[in-house]
């Protein structure tokens, strides 16, 4: 029996997940949009269909966390708290951009938010991780670090050499791994010894877990978890989330390699009207409340567009600047 | 003033500021409970613990990668990497990662750092433990790169490095490690990074070095004294950011250049600045300018083929008699 909502939130928090998930989702579906426009250009990798590992995973952390990404983190910079208009900006190149138009789709950052940065070198956040951990131990900050990867990233000498060192100084890392199968094209199967990537912290004596992506509160019971056991603990803890990307790697690609059934299959498990299906039943939100949320994330949205486009391009000299301090 | 080897001026500065600022934390490669490969951290263990004072796995790209964490999250990192060799392995975490994140992130955070390395060659360890490539780090905007040549510097050096608030990476000679010198005692010995220094005065040619062929040049200088030849040596101290004006302002008052690097010819730092060089002061050079490198050959082990590898004060000399000889 599937346990119901309101035992595990308020419905306050519930509609929040909700809230954020389909916001996340029109943001990247406009996002695509506008990169066809030619609004947005260079690597946009888009999140939708994973939606429900940001939000569950994120709704899980306290304020003060820190978290730190790859490159397909716009959702998770989102969820964190970070203003849409300012992430379009950034993604339109803009001088209001949340990293004045320097970082891009890949590198947005925001300390206020305990946002870290999203890095484009496969595993390049994983060392990250490890020494903001050990800057918030060692300064005895009542704090973890989330840090997000893909399955990719764990064939990367930097996975076992964080895993390792996070273990070895009794780090407080989570490590949370979106697994949605492909790293680009290359189905986990054909990359990894060992796929099922929760199994591969038993080398380092690191307790971890699996939980169902799609299923946005089995992504906060199982962060949740994680999340205090690492505290009390002090030491890393894994969640491996099985999740699915809607889209190709990048807008540059058009997923050939994925069967149309395995495509279907997944998007017929989307996270955000299954969500809403139990939130209905459980008598949490009406029809309408949906087509309310609905409408106020386009709205948000369009507004982040607009934002973006009367947004000015950065001065000729910003590009001598924030280089040194 | 005391005087003391390069090495135990590097210990000092690194007491000096961990005494003075708690956020400073030391870790690399036996640098704790082995005191160092270099013994440049001996001491720091028994006195300030290893909570400050840690040693790591073998990971040099986590050796960096962490302490670009650890900046972000408000400490001061020392990392050590064994040698300069090693740093290939975390070119990563150095070029990717702590070169860019101040400037892709818009501003917003700050890498207080050094990254300590020895290296440089001469003591017979083969190819793959006798390189110099500062050139390597220099090429990269973002980083500040400093190779001291004398222990006075060594320490006023890393001390500044280790209060600036950027990246530093910090180039030790592993043949300087015993040479001997005057050294301030003053906790405030600071030695400006970006600044040159010239330690000999001279008007017939300007000799443009740094760490071990620094010293080298010196020694070269004084033999050419005896043959009427009078050298002005620039230490550049600090090859990123670069104090182009000291050796510029040289060469254009002796008219004269030779530059002296250890490091492989072929896009090394001597030829950065031969280009400078001739890019500013072609209309008053009396002679193109030289420059004496390392041979553009992977290290042979042999000490008699080794030698040849590695700029000898005799090169420099005959280098400086040559360009006496030409007049344009």
């Amino acid at each position: 029996m599937e346990s119901r909502l309101r035992a595990i939130l308020p419905d306050h928090d519930l509609l929040k997940l909700h809230r954020q998930m389909v916001l996340c989702r029109e943001f990247e579906e406009s996002c695509a949009e506008q990169y066809t426009k030619g609004n947005i250009t260079g690597f946009l990798h888009l999140y939708s269909g994973q939606e429900a590992v940001a939000a569950g995973a994120t709704h899980a952390l306290h304020r003060d966390d820190y978290v730190v990404s790859a490159y397909r983190e716009h959702a998770q910079a989102i969820v964190r708290g970070a203003d849409p208009k300012r992430v379009m900006a950034e993604l339109f190149g803009k001088a209001t951009g949340i990293c004045k138009g320097k970082g891009g789709s890949m590198h947005l950052f925001d300390p206020e938010l305990g946002f870290m940065g999203g890095y484009a070198i496969v595993g390049g956040q994983f060392p990250i991780a490890v020494g903001l951990a050990f800057a918030s131990k060692y300064r005895k900050e009542d704090r973890i670090t989330a840090c997000f990867f893909g399955d990719g990233a764990t064939n990367q000498g930097n996975f076992h050499e964080g895993l390792n060192w996070a273990r070895l100084w009794e780090l407080p890392v989570l490590f949370i791994c979106e697994n949605n199968f492909y790293g680009i094209g290359t189905d986990v199967q054909r990359s990894s010894a060992l796929p099922s990537i929760h199994k591969r912290t038993c080398g380092y004596d690191i307790p971890s877990a699996r939980v169902d992506g799609m299923d946005v509160m089995a992504v906060f019971e199982a962060v949740k978890w994680g999340a205090e056991w690492v505290r009390q603990h002090f030491r890393p803890y894994l969640v491996e989330a099985i999740t699915y990307r809607f889209r190709g790697h990048s807008m540059a690609d058009p997923g050939k390699y994925r069967p149309a059934a395995e495509v279907e299959l997944w998007k017929a498990r989307d996270p955000i009207p299954s969500f809403e299906r139990r939130l209905i039943d459980e008598g949490i939100m009406t029809r309408e409340d949906l087509d309310a949320v609905a409408a106020k994330a386009r709205e948000t949205v369009v507004e982040a567009v607009k934002f973006a486009e009367e947004s000015p391009w950065p001065e000729d000299e910003e590009v001598y600047h924030d280089i040194f301090i | 003033m005391a005087e003391m080897t390069y090495r135990d001026a590097l210990n000092a500065a690194l007491k000096e500021e961990m005494r003075r600022d708690p956020s400073i934390v030391l870790w690399g490669e036996d640098v704790a409970l082995y005191e160092g490969s270099f013994k440049v951290t001996r001491g720091l263990l028994a006195e300030f613990g290893d909570e400050r004072v840690k040693d790591t796995p073998i990971s040099e790209n986590t050796i960096i990668g962490a302490a670009v964490g650890a900046a972000m999250g408000g400490l001061r990192p020392v990392a050590e990497l064994m040698t300069v060799n090693f740093a290939l392995l975390a070119m990563d975490q150095l070029i990717n990662h702590m070169a860019k994140i101040r400037s892709m992130f818009g501003g917003q955070v700050n890498l207080p750092m050094v990254v300590r390395m020895p290296g440089g060659g001469g003591s017979q360890l083969g190819a793959q433990h006798s390189q110099s490539l500062e050139s390597y780090f220099m090429h990269c905007p973002g980083i500040y790169v400093v190779a001291p040549a004398t222990p006075a510097d060594a320490k006023g050096l890393l001390k500044a490095s280790i209060r600036n608030d950027n990246p530093v990476v910090f180039l030790e000679h592993e043949l300087l490690y015993n040479s001997k010198g005057e050294v301030p005692s003053d906790g405030e010995h600071l030695v400006p990074l970006g600044k040159a220094a010239v330690p000999r005065q001279g008007t017939d040619v300007t000799i443009i070095a740094y760490s071990r062929m620094s010293v080298l040049s010196l020694q070269a200088a004084q033999m050419l004294e005896k043959d009427g030849i009078s050298c002005e040596v620039v230490d550049l101290r600090s090859l990123a950011p670069l104090d182009t004006e000291t050796f510029l302002e040289s060469a254009r008052k002796t008219s004269r250049a030779v530059v002296v690097s250890e490091c492989w010819k072929t896009c090394g730092v001597g030829s950065e600045i031969a280009s400078l060089v001739f890019e500013n002061c072609f209309d008053i050079l009396s002679a193109p300018v030289k420059r004496i490198s390392g041979l553009d050959v992977p290290m042979p082990y042999s000490r008699k083929i080794e030698k040849l590898c590695i700029p000898q004060v005799e090169d420099i000399v005959a280098a400086v008699r040559d360009l006496m000889r030409q007049e344009y």
